[in-house]
């Protein structure tokens, strides 16, 4: 047996499978707890903002740029004199929708493009393969702007964009994990049988797809949060006078040596969120790779220390 | 225990004491208190099956551990100075140059963005005292190719890539000699080797023994290679030591009930016989018993065994671990070596006939106009070596590779090449058994998963408790319990998973089991209780068995008949008496001359006769050696 008989038995104990295994596995180190504390964190503030925010995104409650503290409010006031603490929890969810509703988007596409190109091999793969190329060429924040800026700024079109500029990413890397997954006998077994190819991927290839996907998921979300956040600092993602971060540093920016609360506060969320994303998913990726799943050598001298 | 050295005139290169490595914390050994020493020009091998310590043994002899394991206790002397406890630096003064290592896989070991010529230049001058001239270096270098057999300019030119497994071996071969160490660790540097380039690592490795009349532990699951390669052998069994001596002793009459137990696991070339493997595992570090390791597994176990672990018994040259060793008297025919079982009843009707197959990749020919037939309800076994076509021939025959022509007739019907082309009762009748256990399974399913998925495709007319019922059966047809079901692969042995893969096989009934290597990658022990199972479900079921191989030994074991692919062709086809005992292609002549034999410990004079015999190394064939 090739593997520890603390991991025998605590599997033992706890029968999850899968990618339900890996979150859970991931959840029982520090480094994934403390990724998916600033994760949470950050969503809270998202999510209950807007109904905890002592004042509206858009009530002029100060002077503009008024220092912390008083009644100028906890973070001060920003360009227009507008409440920071309450336009901060204000800013939040809309840019997390967003975001992790193009992720979801780019995530799936991507992948069943690379599992169509790696299964099916021959001129399919090469079609598939060569687009995500080119696409991958293209800078995803540039590729993000050409579209949105053929069309104005509609959020679903940020969404678009953003899928589409994390799309090839994700088919990339999804396609060499699934290339090496389809050689497997296990699926050349299924293959010999006969059964049909989306049973055989359904099947076979998936489940063993879940944790590099979830890995990379993590990762093109944190990217998304910055392109989402970053359009709408350029002015193409939500427009004034919403309460958006990334506007929010766009248009406090001026005011960074009287209050720079207006421009910090958002920049900390976002910078935590992508922070606590990061980490998690290498969580995942590290529980991943120690269950050696792959092909572990035959010997119990390769096992990993049982304390 | 005492030592008996004084005898000896030479100082040892190697002098192990007490040595006990483990896992620093909990302090669960994983070598426990090992003892041995061995003489320049000495050949000692090492064995047991997978998960004993062998090489964390062997890794221990160069002061060095695996992440994670540390040397708790012991020496490790060579010459005046304790390799255990010195730091790394002057570590370095004494690995590669006092001693060496060879790994199993040398691909994994060789930089593969380095030529070879400068990966072999940098060994030599990364070593303080070592050679600094460069026409030194070169000069070096250079013989040393030539000392393990290699065409000099252009395996200095070679990327790693570019050379076979056995030319990649050689030059790690090479790579641990070049600073003419003392002592050369090598472990299992043929397993997945070819048997004509086993034959020729293991002459290179004794001329080198012999010229630089260094010493040489040899690690190795595979007895019959250190039969022919060692002078002594030491046996562990969960880290200890449990029987050593020389080789004619302990490979021959061996004392220990474990090893007797290897031995009768090993197949032999010369003689059917049944192969038993041993029931059961090794116990894991931190799992060994109060007593005697073995006790679990062994026949003539007593409760005093369990009581307390016994002492090794003898001095550094001959000893045993046990209660009740066999007494020395015993040949090896009275061990109990099971003869062999009574033939196959001659089949009737052909359960697959093929005609005029050739197949190609791409445009490279890779079976040319073969033709045989497979009897039902017998196994024919098709030996060859790697690059002979074999495994191409079964993936043809079972739909893997399409691109061939000729006539598979299956019953009254030919087999199209596709699966999608074949009929489900096709599909159904003829099962693959892979060659990698670690690959076969999916590591997302549970055993039950696994076996129950063939049912879902095949068995649509069952309902859930039938297939239940099946998939119990199928279990146990495997020898495996019901505790099994529950299981991911991740928590089977190699052995354990094999099994369940030849299950997954079996319960679609099949007529023909294609079994791909199906032993290679396991322990000799493993192999023989795998076998063992086949020949159980054939007798039971009267599957036909088409038994792929690169080992002819185990084809005595097995199979009824037996073909043999040379580069795509069959050289010779007959029964396994008649091809076995009376070669007629030289090709077959030259697989049975390499493939190595238990008796062959015997022909070795032995390290206590003072003369060390001088060997004259057999004449070779000129030209590039046939490693692939």
């Amino acid at each position: 047996m090739p593997l520890s008989d603390k991991r025998q038995s605590k599997t033992a104990k706890a029968p999850h499978r899968g990618i339900r295994r890996n979150l859970h596995d991931a959840l029982g180190t520090g480094r994934g707890q403390f990724g998916f504390a600033l994760v949470a964190l950050v969503v809270l503030v998202a999510v209950v903002g807007p109904f905890v925010a002592p004042h509206s995104a858009v009530e002029f409650t100060t002077a503009p740029y008024a220092s912390p503290g008083g009644r100028n409010g906890f973070l001060g006031g920003d360009t227009l004199g507008r409440d920071v603490f309450s336009r901060v929890l204000h800013g939040g969810w809309v840019l997390l929708l967003l975001a992790a509703t193009a992720t979801l988007a780019g995530v799936v596409v991507g992948a069943m493009l690379a599992v169509v190109a790696a299964y099916r091999g021959g001129w399919v793969e090469t079609l598939i393969m060569r687009g995500v190329d080119v696409g991958l060429a293209v800078p995803q924040m540039v590729l993000a702007l050409l579209l949105v800026s053929v069309s104005g700024a509609s959020l679903w079109l940020v969404v678009f964009a953003v899928a589409s500029s994390q799309g090839p990413q994700v088919a990339r890397v999804m396609y060499s994990s699934t290339q090496d997954i389809v050689e497997r006998d296990y699926v050349k077994v299924a293959r010999m049988w006969g059964t049909p190819s989306l049973k055989v991927v359904r099947r076979e290839v998936l489940p063993n797809l879940m944790s590099p996907l979830m890995v990379d998921a993590g990762i093109r979300l944190s990217f998304s949060i910055i392109i989402v956040a970053g359009l709408a600092f350029l002015g193409f993602g939500r427009q004034p006078p919403a309460a958006d971060w990334g506007v929010m540093i766009n248009e406090n920016r001026l005011g960074l040596l009287t209050n720079p609360w207006g421009v910090i506060a958002p920049a900390i969320l976002l910078i935590l969120l992508a922070i606590g994303a990061n980490t998690f998913t290498d969580a995942i990726a590290r529980t991943t790779l120690s269950e050696s799943q792959s092909e572990p050598e035959p010997t119990a001298d390769t096992a990993v220390p049982s304390e | 225990m005492t030592t008996n050295i004084p005898t000896r005139v030479e100082a040892a290169a190697i002098d192990v004491e007490g040595l006990t490595i483990g896992f620093p914390r909990s302090k669960t050994p994983v070598v426990f208190d090992v003892s041995l020493s061995v003489q320049p020009g000495e050949v000692l091998g090492i064995v047991g099956e997978s998960g004993c310590g062998k090489t964390t043994l062997g890794l221990g002899l160069l002061a060095y551990t695996r992440p994670g394991l540390e040397i708790l206790g012991g020496s490790v002397r060579i010459g005046d100075v304790d390799l255990v406890g010195l730091p790394v630096k002057r570590l370095r003064e004494f690995r590669g140059n006092a001693v060496s290592y060879v790994p199993q896989d040398p691909a994994s070991a060789l930089n593969p963005a380095l030529r070879i010529g400068v990966q072999l230049r940098e060994t030599l001058q990364a070593h303080p005292g070592g050679m600094t001239s460069g026409e030194d270096v070169s000069a070096r270098v250079n013989e040393v190719l030539e000392e393990v057999s290699l065409p000099v300019d252009r395996t200095l030119r070679s990327y790693p890539h570019q050379l076979s497994g056995g030319q990649q071996q050689r030059v790690a071969i090479a790579m641990a000699v070049v600073c003419r160490p003392r002592l050369i660790v090598m472990d299992e540097p043929t397993t997945g080797l070819d048997v004509s380039t086993q034959r020729q690592i293991l002459r290179t490795v004794r001329r080198l023994n012999d010229e630089y009349n260094c010493a040489v532990v040899y690690v190795s699951h595979d007895l019959p290679v250190v039969a022919e390669i060692a002078d002594r052998v030491l046996v562990m069994y969960a880290g200890r030591v449990v029987e050593q001596g020389p080789a004619g002793h302990v490979l021959i009459a061996p004392s220990h009930p474990y090893s007797v137990g290897l031995l009768k696991a090993a197949p032999s070339l010369d003689h059917a016989q049944r192969l038993v493997g041993i029931s059961g595992n090794p116990p894991r570090p931190g799992a060994w018993p109060a007593g005697c390791s073995f006790a679990d597994r062994c026949s003539r176990v007593t409760p005093e065994c369990r009581e307390s672990v016994p002492d090794l018994v003898g001095d550094r040259e001959v000893g045993v671990r046990c209660l009740h060793p066999i007494p020395p008297t015993t040949n090896a025919a009275s061990v109990g070596i099971p003869a062999a079982p009574p033939a196959a009843t001659p089949a009737v009707a052909p359960v697959l006939e093929v005609t005029g197959l050739r197949a190609n990749y791409g445009s490279s020919a890779v079976l040319h106009n073969l033709a045989f037939t497979i009897d039902a309800g017998s196994t024919l076994a098709i030996v060859g070596e790697s690059g002979s076509g074999k495994t191409t021939l079964a993936r043809c025959l079972s739909g893997l590779h399409t691109d061939w022509t000729g006539t598979v007739s299956y019953g009254q019907q030919s087999l199209a090449a596709a699966p999608s082309n074949r009929t489900v009762d096709q599909r159904r009748s003829i099962q693959y058994v892979f060659q990698n256990p670690y690959g076969a399974l999916n590591p997302r399913k549970s055993t039950a998963e696994i076996l129950e998925a063939p049912l879902l495709e095949f068995r649509k007319d069952l309902s859930r408790s039938q297939r239940r019922e099946l998939v119990a059966q199928a279990l146990s047809d495997v020898s495996l319990g019901t505790a099994f079901l529950d299981r991911y692969p991740f928590q089977l042995s190699g052995g354990e998973r094999q099994r369940v893969a030849i299950g997954r096989a079996l319960i679609l009934e099949p007529d023909l089991l294609i079994c791909d290597e199906v032993t290679a990658a396991l322990d000799l022990s493993v192999q023989a209780a795998i076998v063992e199972q086949l020949r159980k479900v054939q007798d039971q079921r009267g599957v036909s068995i088409l038994f792929i191989t690169h080992n002819l030994a185990v084809v005595r074991s097995i199979a009824d008949s037996c073909l043999v692919l040379s580069k795509g062709k069959i050289v010779e086809r007959g029964t396994v008496e008649k091809v076995l005992n009376d070669p007629q292609d030289p090709y077959t002549i030259g697989l049975l001359r390499d493939v190595p034999r238990l008796g062959d410990a015997l022909q070795r004079p032995s390290r206590d006769n003072a003369v060390r015999h001088s060997y004259v190394p057999p004449p070779r064939p000129e030209g590039p050696p046939q490693d692939r």
